[in-house]
């Protein structure tokens, strides 16, 4: 398979004032096509940070980031946001929808950014929300769902423009281990469709999931443990 | 993001906040409703003065006999008495004229009974009351046909009908003028002094004719007066006349004029400048208004962006670029304030109509003063806009959504 991400000596620094932070101190990494890779790793170890470098939603202060073999470090803003629109789709921990939105209009946000015309916008949407068991849920508003069926609205609006890679920062965070399991169902659904996904947590039954567990300490890479199809949904063997 | 898009997702966004939005809005609607009812009420008002004007005379000319430049105005030296009664006449036939009387003057006697008094004696013809817009109160003014046949009717300002009938009723009465015999047919309405002072009641009109052949015995007239069609014409009508008289006076093109014509163009002029202070006057009122309306919707768009930073956080996240960030915020804020500047137009349409109603001015809402307040209220909504417009794009996504 071939590399989709490879980024090699990832810094971040955070200035705080005269206090510099650093969040990432060298990261080097590469992701195949259609890979399932957990991140775990202590509160503050830059997960979340590695994530939005990732997501292209920041900039590393130093290292390279190639994204399907292109650096992101020449692309402007909007060709930046024009990535986060069509190649990655984000699943946050606390959801993120539009409170003011229902379901099928949060879903229809990328469309919107990507031109798409307005009833080709809704019959994508529609599908998207079907796909995840949402269907009869369109005029819902997130106040009106639960947890699960709120993430659920999210993966639905994360994969709408069909991107190739998954971002999730501890998606199932905010959920019962009932709904984290139908949840990790649906990665697992979504990744055998080949879409790549990376996704942070701090469960060693969710990362079990994954194909490749990657461990962060102090912003770097500490461990890494791949993991045979067989050994898939054992528990991972805590730091 | 389309236009169409981006609008839907504004005016949804205003709907939300409902009460706040209208209150926001308030500052435009009175600016814009301000902008409507001022200017037709200033465009009603000038109407009206030049209405009053016309009848006051505003539009007459008076042609006087003796050259400007040598005599001077009011100076007899060199006056030579060049006017005629068929000057006049010629005069009438010009496109732009519509009334014309000769005019002559002089101060006579008046007797009734053991009453007398000393007045002003002026000759003229029955278009004298149009030029002036002055008409009789009393019985009638003369006609053409005693004009011709110099009839020995007259008609007395207020002044001297007082002074020789107190009381009584002058209309059929015989009076004296000079050492003739006049019958009173009508009493003019008072118009009062002139700015100098001088009564304009105080004189006694009749024929001119009569005044020529029974009492001066001449065949000029001191002036003539005349009324042109529109204030706007007077200019024209000026040049009419000049070239009319030159060629009737068979007046060299190297010689100077035999008679001057005097216009009240300045006072006219005083009136439209009095009026376009006014407009600017009323007219900045509603600009300061309108600007106070749009920091009003700078300050509530602050907020909302403030307010909604998570929002733009996750439409940054799903692929919104820095422009269609601008654009939503934009375009809320133009939506606010051509709602505000609807309201506003209905609410100065109603305006200039209860006003028209108490001053009873004709209010005219033309719909260029309604395109000028709309077009004003949509540049307020994007000049002020556009401070927090740009101020939402630019937030960091990651900053905008950690906020809580
Ligand atoms: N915007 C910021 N400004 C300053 N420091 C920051 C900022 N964001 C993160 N940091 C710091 O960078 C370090 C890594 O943070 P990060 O959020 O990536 O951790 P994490 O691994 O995701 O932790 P958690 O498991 O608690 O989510 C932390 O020390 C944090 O305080
Ligand atoms: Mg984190």
């Amino acid at each position: 398979m071939e590399d989709i991400i490879v980024v090699e000596n990832l810094h971040k620094v955070y200035k705080m004032g005269d206090v510099d932070v650093h969040a990432l101190r060298g990261i080097t990494l590469t992701i195949k096509k259609g890979e399932f890779i957990s991140v775990m790793g202590p509160s503050g170890s830059g997960k979340s940070t590695f994530m939005n470098i990732l997501g292209c939603l920041d900039k590393p202060t130093s290292g390279r980031y190639l994204l399907e073999g292109n650096d992101i470090s020449s692309l402007d803003k909007d060709e930046l946001a024009n990535i986060r629109n069509k190649k990655i789709g984000f699943v946050f921990q606390n959801f993120n929808l539009l409170s003011r939105s229902t379901a099928i209009e949060n879903v229809e946000l990328p469309l919107i950014y990507n031109g798409i015309s307005s009833d080709k916008r809704s019959k994508h949407a529609k599908e998207a929300l079907f796909m995840l068991g949402l269907d009869g849920r369109e005029k819902h508003y997130p106040t009106q769902l639960s947890g699960g069926e709120q993430q659920r609205v999210a993966i639905a609006r994360a994969i709408i423009n069909k991107p190739s890679i998954i971002l999730a920062d501890e998606p199932t965070g905010n959920l019962d281990s009932n709904t984290s399991i139908e949840l990790m169902e649906i990665f697992k659904r979504l990744n055998k469709d080949g879409k790549t996904i990376i996704m942070i947590t701090h469960e060693t039954d969710i990362a079990a999931y994954a194909e490749r567990v990657v461990m962060f300490r102090d912003g770097k890479v500490m461990k890494e443990e791949l993991r045979s199809k067989e050994k898939l949904h054992e528990p991972v063997s805590r730091v | 993001m389309n236009p169409l898009v981006a609008f839907r997702v504004s005016y949804r966004a205003l709907r939300r906040n409902k009460v706040r939005s209208i209150l926001t809005t308030l500052g435009i609607i009175i600016g814009v409703a301000a902008v409507i009812t001022m200017v037709s009420l200033t465009q009603g008002a000038k109407k009206i003065i030049e209405e009053q004007l016309t009848s006051l005379g505003g539009n007459s000319l008076i042609i006087n006999s003796g050259s400007r430049s040598r005599s001077g105005v009011g100076n007899s030296i060199g006056k030579k008495n060049t006017l005629s009664p068929d000057d006049a006449e010629a005069i009438r036939k010009l496109s732009t004229i519509t009334h014309v009387s000769p005019i002559l003057d002089t101060t006579e006697q008046v007797v009734w009974g053991n009453r007398d008094w000393f007045t002003a004696l002026v000759g003229v013809s029955p278009d004298f009351v149009f030029i002036n817009g002055w008409f009789p109160e009393r019985g009638s003014f003369f006609h053409n046909e005693d004009v011709k046949n110099a009839e020995l009717a007259c008609v007395l300002g207020k002044t001297v009908a007082s002074k020789l009938f107190g009381y009584q009723n002058p209309l059929g009465k015989t009076i004296r003028i000079g050492n003739i015999s006049f019958k009173v047919i009508g009493v003019m309405s008072s118009i009062g002094q002139t700015p100098s002072g001088k009564d304009q009641d105080d004189i006694v009109l009749i024929p001119y004719t009569t005044l020529q052949k029974r009492i001066l015995g001449v065949n000029h007239v001191d002036n003539i007066s005349v009324s042109v069609r529109t204030s706007k014409d007077i200019p024209f009508a000026e040049a009419q006349i000049t070239q009319l008289l030159r060629e009737r006076h068979r007046i060299r093109p190297n010689m100077e004029d035999d008679f001057y014509v005097k216009t009240q163009l300045n006072i006219i002029e005083r009136i439209f400048t009095i009026s376009k202070i006014m407009t600017i006057l009323l007219g900045s009122i509603a600009s300061i208004s309108l600007i106070v309306g749009g920091i009003g919707i700078m300050n509530i768009m602050l907020v909302s962006v403030t307010e909604r930073t998570r929002e733009i956080g996750i439409r940054m996240a799903v692929g919104a670029k820095e422009r269609d960030i601008l654009i939503q915020f934009l375009i809320e804020a133009v939506v606010l304030s051509l709602t505000g500047g609807l309201i506003g137009i209905v609410l100065g349409i109603v305006g200039s109509k209860i006003s028209s109603f108490f001053t009873h001015w004709p209010t005219l809402v033309s719909f260029g003063s309604i395109l000028l307040a709309f077009s004003f209220a949509a540049i307020v909504g994007i000049f002020f806009g556009l401070y927090p417009a740009s101020k939402a794009s630019k937030l960091d996504p990651i900053e905008a959504l950690r906020y809580e």
